[in-house]
């Protein structure tokens, strides 16, 4: 069964002679508990896919599917217990105001759970931060503790689908290392469907079962990573793409 | 021993429950400020202001009201009146110690209406953005365009001259500049990824307004505010000047400049008594706010 589906997809920003088409008639499926990955060169339309997945892009037109059911215009509050996001950068993603606390147990509570107390210390423990960093303020944790936050965040209201928008980019190489090796972990034991955006290829091959190029707003080509790690690209921009990583 | 323990336990890096951490960030907060000598001396004088205006009964050798014609403009060192005394006898010392307290009501009722409308009307023209946005800020420019005292006066003019309504007045004119900061700022926050990641949650305009944008801004607002006072409270003292403010025999220091005027020449006293009382509080006030700007603002701190 896929868990995501998107068909035709095209998002574009402004209007008449503004207008900047972003992504254009995007099409990949995403099965259960897959991790599909999305690579291309920055701009290439890979973080817009992401954001007009969970309505932070609002002008786009298509065929978006999660778990079988279309998505409107109007995403209702079911749908975020379904589909969570990590952000790219986690010095911007966590509110500079609240603590550690503050933020897992204000998302638990509009996710409507009551026992608040014990998943936030739960939650802690599975992104391996200790119970000492509870009540830290973002400026007291470090880029790669920050980002173990906000991806215990998008795990607070238990969802099936995370969209990781390059979400290890940001961070240096050993931090991001261990970023992965905690995704990686997570998918197991929660048995999530990932939807990961990198531009970089040894992160997808590490991570991803499957993955699409893009190239200014378009899939190029989509394929599996046992061909990626041949490097069997059909697509001359793919080829370009891998021999460039090598 | 035990001051050592505690200062460790305040400037602790891990924070062992809500109350702990929010009680360090303030320790850490006053730390800064206290560095900032003349921001202290600001406090100093408002702390000094507001322990002067609760003990007014106390502290003032005679009754601010009583008239002694007899007595009329008497020097400053005169035996029982140090200030000396008004055009009707009353003592001028007791006139201001009492006057603080018409001071501290104007700035506290000013604080709490001008810079609530302003954030209200500010973070949700910000936020909502559109034809909101459109026509709050079109109101906010009208207001913008009045020159301060003369919309002032118009108000006081029509609603009736009196503390209450120079407050409402005052509070009239001063929302506008506040509703521009905090809009400025909501557009700035609006688009961060940590609103976004709210929004991710399923959560409301209203929420993320109050919960999530107001708790940046008002840092910024506070500082102006703070550094807003000085003139507000200039302003309630030119309304007490012109006769449209504080009415006699209220001890409001404008109103007492007012009175002073007449005899100048003759007798400074009466009229720079009240007026140094003014230009102590207000330099107070632009001191805290300078003090203030240091320790809150957010980028600061990072």
């Amino acid at each position: 069964m896929s868990m995501l589906q998107i068909e035709k997809l095209n998002v574009w920003f402004g209007r008449d002679r503004d207008r900047v088409d972003a992504v254009i008639d995007a099409t990949f499926d995403v099965a259960e508990g897959q991790s599909f990955g999305l690579v291309g060169e920055s701009g290439s339309g890979k973080s817009t896919i992401l954001r007009a997945i969970v309505g932070l892009a609002p002008t786009w037109s298509g065929h978006i599917a999660v778990a079988g059911a279309p998505i409107g215009k109007r995403r209702p509050k079911s749908f975020y217990k379904q589909v969570q996001m990590v952000f790219q950068d986690p010095y911007a993603s966590l509110h500079p105001r609240h603590s550690v606390d503050a933020v897992l147990g204000e998302t638990l509570q509009l996710h409507g759970f009551t026992d608040i107390d014990a998943r936030v210390v739960k939650l802690l423990d599975d992104v391996g931060l200790g119970q000492k960093f509870r009540f830290r303020y973002p400026h007291q944790l470090s880029g790669g503790q920050r980002q173990r936050v906000a991806i215990a965040r998008a795990l607070a209201p238990e969802p099936e689908l995370l969209l990781l928008d390059e979400p290890t980019s940001a961070l240096d190489v050993s931090v991001q290392a261990e970023i992965l090796n905690l995704l990686a972990d997570l998918r197991q034991e929660h048995n999530l469907t990932y939807l990961m955006v990198s531009h970089d290829l040894s992160v997808v091959g590490h991570m991803c079962d499957r993955l699409a190029v893009m190239k200014d707003g378009k899939v190029v080509e989509t394929m599996d990573v046992a061909a990626l790690r041949a490097m069997k690209a059909e697509h001359p921009y793919s080829q370009h793409l891998l021999q460039a990583s090598v | 021993m035990a001051e050592q323990t505690l200062r460790a336990w305040l400037l602790t890096d891990t924070p062992s429950s809500r109350r702990h951490a929010k009680l360090s960030a303030l320790y850490q907060g006053w730390l800064s400020f206290r560095s900032n000598t003349m921001a202290m001396v600001g406090l100093g004088i408002l702390i000094a202001l507001m322990l002067i205006a609760a003990a007014a009964p106390l502290l003032s050798p005679h009754d601010p009201f009583v008239q002694d014609l007899g007595n009329r403009l008497a020097p400053l060192g005169t035996e029982g009146h140090i200030l000396g005394t008004d055009s009707l006898g009353r003592d001028i010392l007791s006139r201001l110690i009492y006057g603080a307290r018409i001071t501290l009501y104007i700035v506290a009722l000013v604080a709490l209406i001008a810079p609530v409308v302003g954030l209200l009307v500010g973070t949700v023209s910000g936020y909502v953005g559109g034809w909101v946005d459109i026509v709050l800020m079109r109101i906010t420019d009208i207001f913008l365009a009045f020159p301060r005292l003369v919309l002032a006066l118009a108000f006081v003019a029509a609603l009736g001259a009196g503390i209450e309504n120079a407050v409402i007045a005052i509070s009239l004119t001063a929302w506008p500049p506040y509703a521009r900061i905090a809009r400025a700022e909501t557009l700035t926050i609006r688009s961060s990824d940590y609103i976004s990641a709210i929004q991710l949650q399923g959560a409301g305009g209203f929420r993320i307004i109050t919960k999530h944008i107001w708790p940046l801004c008002i840092s910024s607002l506070i500082v102006r505010v703070t550094l807003d006072m000085a003139g507000i409270i200039l302003a309630a003292a030119g309304l007490g000047f012109l006769g449209l403010g504080a009415q006699p025999p209220s001890p409001e220091w404008g109103a007492m400049i007012s009175e002073g005027r007449r005899f100048i020449l003759d007798h400074w006293w009466v009229a720079t008594m009240p007026g140094l009382a003014i230009f102590t509080v207000s330099l107070a006030f632009n001191l805290l706010g300078d003090g203030l700007r240091d320790v809150l603002d957010p980028k600061a701190g990072e």
